[in-house]
């Protein structure tokens, strides 16, 4: 068969609805938000919320990776918050650098002499990592200095690791649950290294005063705010066309394929690793392009922030927002973390049962828990499932029956067409 | 003036008590001529004083030091003269004569003033009273005299333990004593051939006393000559710059034995040229420029030029200094002879410590070994033999665990509330494990990564449910008195006794389980249902039932092992978050579906751990984040753990 006998394909735009309707919701919001700015608008919307918008934007460009590499790789990864908090690290590193080195000038320009190039690495050494009883640079801060580099680290460390990690799971085969394990402790390891004081990266301590770029002191945070508001939903614009014309094209329907019956896609000659490890390096680079842009909005990064139980919340979002389709993970990560803020920030009215006060700042995670395992079981298509009611799209109808030949595999009510 | 005094204080002792005092007798002659430093009563003076009083061969002397040590020795304002006494009510005292314990009488306590020595005289008192005790008839007394020479030994010692080892009657003491007079003649002996004989008499005693005697005879003093002089003295030559004496330190000697300049630090030099800056410029050269540390150097080198600063050495003089002189080790501590007697017995010693040391940790690695295979054992049987991925499970550790310390709160006595706790835990994790089974995870076989969230689902919801119980702090699970201590077998080997419960404890869950799996009913049928519920289920088996009763069973023995881990660690309600991972690592490490893996899972991850430690001490943060890295690394290698099934096991 000839490429002039297939029929020409349409373009994604048109194959693929959802994009435009996204985009366009996405600038609607970018734009509505910027006019109720207190940054540039009339000032209904509060700094502080701005970056919590934008954090949860971040959020979501994270969710869309995860929804990539498990929706529709099939690897449930329980290590991408851990590249997420890496990204975050990177550019905290040059922002902490940079910003203390002003201080650090600024305080040895009144002294008498010069100061010497070794007085301001002293100087700046011994600000960063005085709280872990240490004055000396640790060699991870080798690049430091330099934005460009470290915004390369960004990119690269969290790939690199995915690539390596992914390179020795997948090559021996280590699939499923197997897999989720073990990037769960991958992750719990990075951790407990973060959380030791000569890690280099102060410990518990983490890098604080992240929001504050360097050199734009006089520049309002309500300005700033919005620039990473604008950033963070670029990005997200960026990261979900760039996901969908991922699985648009043939690429797309062998990760699905490998997803279903990995043995199948096997033994029809694909190199099934390969894939795989494409998906998963790339997922970890945008989970830590996003963390990049998620840190300097939220000010401060810890270890704990890396902790397993952070990708075991991304999981959760994914899944109730609805997994195998972009939008929902994008829905899932929007809806639960700002359903998470609200509860846990106090503002929802506590239920006087007359016996019990339920208290939701205490009792809001044990609601979580529970949905996640009511979604779990009864709704497998998450919150995304409702758009299939307004489409009027029906699962196929195979009588109850699996669509794979594995019980593992994809199942009727769970498919999109 | 004075007559006046004596006359009073002669109409005065008229009104004492017909039973008067001997002001002659021999210790009260010796009281009243170091009358002066005792009624000064400091620590600082007081010195020659108790030595007097040690040394003076009176009976009587071991009762003034008693007497003062415990607060009863009080002096007459009047004459000056030393009594000992006891209060018979709060003004009236009844007083003794010290030179020969007689009563003199019972008299108001207006004239008396009571001698308070504070502690540190009383310290040097019980040091003065030892050479007494050590002779004394009551052996409890010997033993305390030994006890207080052990914690502050001093030369006189020696001699008095020396004087009362033939009249010693008791073989243990005998013994006691004929040790610690070796350990005193080590330090204090008279002829170094007395002290290497002392010494080697210690060959391979793996007691901290001995290390503690033979270490500051090693003691040296670092010294620096053009060259090696040729004493006995000297040990080792050390390079300037090695570990053992670094550069700076090597030079500060030098200067220190002004066989160098000084050199100056950054800081001195900084300020020195600051000092120094006229018109924006140091000796003619730019303030702005001075941004390097090389114009730095320059420009005090231009002061010291000028004679404004002191000349100070250059780099490269430091390096010809340091290599024209020899820097070497010279012995402080004792004669070489006895220096090289007490590093062959130390030597001796560090290598028997090192093997005591291995046995030591791996007691340590066993019995971290057998916490994890507590913790993983329910796992090896929901994960290992279902498949069922119950990220619950530290859940119902931690259940387990608050379960005995509610119990504890109603049962206050331990053993029982612990006997009590062990089934009641089971009982509930059952429960709780049968209930999940039957609401959530039956729906989800096959779909084990659904099974991982859902179960995660509970998991976080079980935690927040017992923070939002029993709080953020932790609670304490109490072991019965009979487990506190620990099983000493010399001074470096030691193991706690509840460490040795939960390595019974892990014994006797291994023992159960091979006998429900092997021997009972039951088992077969889980194994059968395993294998092929159809099957089963086609010979009269009920799946449904077997694989709730078997994540029960599972759930169950998770609980019980939380009772035990609450024992020895923490109760937090993440405390079944620390070992959710490690767990699975153990059943994943030692492979899947069998307990023997798990048992090796288990030692290998405890022994693996300890392992690091011993490279790192201070860091077990570390230790846990290599460990799980070779943990991933290992099952690059072996993808199905130790032990991995194989044939038609493998497959269901």
């Amino acid at each position: 068969m000839t490429d002039a006998a297939l029929p020409r394909r349409q373009p994604i735009a048109l194959r693929f609805p959802s994009v435009m309707i996204f985009l366009a919701v996405l600038a609607l919001f970018t734009v509505g938000v910027t006019i109720l700015s207190e940054g540039f608008g009339i000032g209904v919307i509060s700094t502080s919320f701005i970056k919590t918008l934008g954090k949860t934007l971040c959020l979501c460009l994270v969710a869309l990776a995860m929804d990539l590499v498990w929706g529709y790789c099939g690897i449930l990864s329980l290590g991408h918050m851990a590249f997420f908090g890496i990204g975050g690290y990177a550019i905290g590193m040059w922002l902490m650098y940079a910003r203390t080195e002003i201080i650090v000038l600024e305080s040895l320009a009144a002294a008498e002499l010069p100061p010497t190039a070794q007085e301001v690495s002293d100087g700046i050494a011994t600000q960063i990592f005085g709280v872990v009883g240490s004055s000396e640079f640790p060699p991870i801060w080798a690049f430091a200095h330099s934005l460009p580099l470290q915004l390369a680290a960004v990119v690269i460390v969290p790939g690199l690791l995915a690539l390596v990690f992914g390179w020795l799971a997948f090559r021996s085969r280590v699939t499923g649950v197997y897999l989720s394990i073990l990037t769960q402790a991958m992750t719990l390891a990075l951790s407990l290294h973060l959380f030791q004081n000569d890690s280099g990266l102060r410990g518990n301590n983490g890098l604080s005063g992240l929001q504050n770029l360097p050199g734009l002191d006089e520049v309002p945070q309500a300005t700033v705010s919005l620039w990473f508001f604008w950033a963070s939903a670029l990005a997200l614009g960026l990261g979900y066309v760039l996901c969908t014309w991922i699985v648009a094209g043939k690429f797309g329907s062998v990760i699905r394929a490998i997803r279903d019956d990995e043995a199948r896609v096997r033994f029809l000659g694909y190199p099934v690793e390969s894939f795989k490890l494409v998906v998963f390096t790339l997922t970890a680079v945008i989970a830590g392009i996003a963390g990049a842009l998620y840190y300097p909005q939220a000010g401060i990064i810890n270890p704990a922030e890396i902790a397993p139980i952070a990708s075991i919340y991304l999981a959760v979002w994914v899944a109730i927002g609805g997994r195998g389709r972009l939008y929902g993970a994008v829905i899932g990560a929007a809806f639960v973390s700002l359903l998470s803020t609200w509860f846990t920030g106090g503002q929802a009215p506590d239920i006087n049962l007359g016996f019990y006060t339920i208290s939701w700042v205490d009792w809001w995670t044990v609601l979580l828990g529970l949905s996640f395992v009511a979604v779990t079981l009864f709704a497998p298509k998450g919150i995304g499932g409702l758009v299939d009611l307004v489409t009027d799209r029906k699962s196929p109808n195979r009588h109850g029956a699996d669509l794979g030949p594995d019980q593992g595999a994809l199942r009727e009510q769970e498919a999109e067409k | 003036m004075l007559r006046f005094a004596a006359l009073l204080s002669a109409c005065l002792t008229f009104a004492l008590p017909a039973s008067s005092q001997q002001a002659d007798a021999p210790i009260q002659q010796l009281l009243q001529s170091q009358s002066d430093l005792i009624l000064e009563s400091s620590r600082r003076t007081i010195g020659p004083a108790i030595d007097a009083l040690a040394n003076s061969g009176l009976v009587a002397a071991q009762v003034v030091l008693d007497k003062w040590q415990t607060r009863e020795m009080w002096v007459n304002e009047e004459t000056g003269l030393f009594v000992f006494a006891e209060e018979v009510d709060r003004d009236t005292l009844r007083i003794f004569d010290f030179a020969n314990g007689s009563e003199i009488g019972v008299v108001p306590d207006d004239r008396f003033d009571q001698l308070k020595p504070n502690s540190g005289i009383r310290g040097l008192i019980g040091t003065a009273l030892v050479q007494f005790q050590l002779s004394d008839p009551d052996p409890d007394t010997r033993r305390r005299a030994l006890d207080a020479i052990e914690r502050g030994a001093e030369e006189s010692h020696l001699a008095a333990l020396r004087a009362s080892l033939p009249t010693e009657t008791d073989a243990q003491i005998l013994a006691r004593k004929e040790r610690l007079e070796r350990l005193l003649t080590i330090a204090y002996g008279a002829t170094d051939a007395e002290r290497i004989e002392a010494i080697q008499t210690f060959d391979g005693d793996l007691s901290v006393d001995v290390r503690a005697a033979l270490n500051p005879l090693l003691a040296v003093r670092i010294d620096v000559a053009e060259a090696l002089p040729s004493d006995p003295e000297v040990g080792r030559v050390l390079k300037p710059g090695s570990e053992a004496l670094n550069r700076e330190d090597a030079y500060a000697l030098l200067v220190s034995a002004n066989l160098a300049k000084p050199r100056i630090s950054l800081a001195d030099q900084r300020n020195a040229l600051i000092a120094n800056i006229a018109d924006g410029q140091v000796a003619g050269i730019q303030v702005a420029t001075l941004n390097t540390q090389e114009a730095r150097d320059m420009a005090y080198a231009a002061l010291a030029d000028l004679g404004t600063v002191t000349a100070v050495a250059t780099e490269t003089e430091v390096d010809q200094l340091l290599a024209n002189h020899v820097f070497y080790e010279r012995y402080v501590g004792a004669p070489p002879e006895v220096v090289f007697a007490a590093q062959a017995a130390l030597n001796a010693i560090e290598n028997k410590v090192a093997i005591n040391q291995m046995f030591d940790l791996s007691l340590d690695a066993l019995s971290l070994a057998s916490i994890y295979f507590l913790a993983a054992i329910g796992l090896a049987i929901t994960f290992g033999v279902m498949g069922v991925i119950n990220m619950a499970h530290g859940e119902f550790i931690m259940m387990g665990a608050y379960t005995g310390y509610v119990v504890q709160l109603f049962i206050p006595d331990y053993t029982l509330s612990i006997l009590v706790a062990i089934p009641l835990a089971f009982a509930v994790t059952f429960g709780t494990g049968v209930a999940m089974e039957r609401l959530v995870i039956r729906w989800l076989y096959h779909r084990p990564l659904e099974t991982l969230l859902a179960t995660f689902g509970i998991s976080i919801a079980l935690q927040q449910i017992a923070k939002n119980i029993f709080g953020t702090q932790a609670r304490p699970l109490t072991a019965p008195g009979w487990l506190d201590g620990s099983l000493v077998i010399n001074d470096i080997v030691s193991i706690s006794y509840i460490r040795i419960a939960i390595f019974v404890l892990a014994l006797l869950f291994l023992a159960l389980f091979l006998f429900v799996m092997n021997r009972t009913r039951l088992g077969l049928e889980v194994r059968a249902v395993t294998q092929n519920p159809r099957m089963a289920a086609s010979m009269g088996i009920n799946p449904d039932k077997i694989n709730m009763l078997t994540f029960g069973f599972g759930s169950g023995i998770a609980g019980i092992a939380g009772v035990a881990i609450g024992l020895y660690a923490k109760v937090t309600s993440e405390m079944g978050s620390d070992y959710i991972v490690q767990s699975f690592m153990t059943v994943v490490v030692g492979g899947v579906g069998n307990i023997w893996g798990t048992l090796l899972g288990a030692t290998m991850v405890g022994f693996l751990q300890k392992g690091i430690e011993w490279f790192n001490p201070s860091n077990t943060l570390a230790a846990q984040t290599y460990m799980i890295l070779f943990i991933i690394l290992f099952i690059q290698f072996r993808p199905k753990g130790i032990i991995a099934l194989k044939g038609r096991a493998a497959e269901a």
